[in-house]
């Protein structure tokens, strides 16, 4: 028997023990998504049909690299909320669960931390 | 059970889970050019003849998809937010219109592209 209010209990807290963080958030990167993406297609597709060379400095180029990060900020953030609910939504062994909630963020950061560290060598040219 | 036909929203539903999983998983892909790019010319060129090859574009044109679909569900979602377009007779053409327009604009990307770099030489 517990003293504290059905609201205290609650509040701040939910299946995902973060309250509607992760909702606000998912919203958030969504939002942010659609222009980042768009100027990510229009990116990608501007650079069909050139060499190397010339993909690389448009790639470091300030405009073009930080659009790209930002990009990859957002979208790696929504990966990451999106794929978890995902999985609190069909894995319901707690231990499964866990696991691949932790693989999820490793992803992410793996996927996400690489894109950043390749856009950052072709700006700064080391 | 054989009679129940599945709603379009549910399986818009479905279909969102599913491209943001495709989407996911694809962005190894967005990762590996962008290192290929900066490891240099060679690992670039393969790369380039990877993707470049018929199931290389077959699975980007996927992708494409996959995008422009999980962008289209993910605007009707937002407004879905805002309580719009949730009547019986809305919800249901609001659903059907995000995959008529992932199809169409997909298609439409791909012409672009192919107009851009001359067909299928490249």
């Amino acid at each position: 028997m517990t003293m504290r209010t059905p609201l205290a209990r609650v509040r701040g807290l939910g299946a995902s023990r973060t309250g509607t963080e992760h909702f606000w958030w998912q919203r958030l990167t969504a939002v942010a998504n659609v222009p980042l993406t768009i100027a990510a297609v229009v990116i990608i597709i501007s650079l069909l049909g050139r060499n190397h060379a010339a993909t690389a400095q448009i790639l470091g180029s300030p405009l073009i690299a930080i659009l790209l990060l930002l990009f990859i900020l957002s979208v790696c953030g929504h990966m990451r909320i999106g794929m978890q609910v995902i999985i609190e939504d069909y894995v319901h062994d707690e231990k499964s669960k866990i696991a691949l909630i932790m693989l999820n963020v490793f992803y992410v950061f793996a996927v996400g931390l690489a894109s950043i560290y390749a856009i950052l060598k072709l700006s700064f040219g080391v | 059970m054989t009679i129940y036909r599945w709603p379009m929203t549910m399986a818009m539903s479905i279909a969102h889970r599913v491209t943001g999983t495709g989407l996911y998983f694809g962005m190894i892909l967005f990762a590996w050019w962008l290192l290929a790019v900066a490891a240099g010319p060679n690992a670039y060129a393969t790369f380039q003849s990877v993707v470049g090859s018929w199931i290389g574009r077959l699975v980007l044109f996927g992708y494409t998809w996959a995008l422009i679909h999980h962008m289209l569900g993910g605007i009707r979602h937002l407004i879905w937010d805002t309580i719009h377009l949730l009547e019986p007779g809305e919800r249901d053409w609001v659903a059907r219109a995000t995959l008529l327009g992932s199809v169409t604009l997909t298609i439409l990307i791909w012409l672009l592209m192919y107009f851009t770099t001359g067909g299928l030489r490249s």
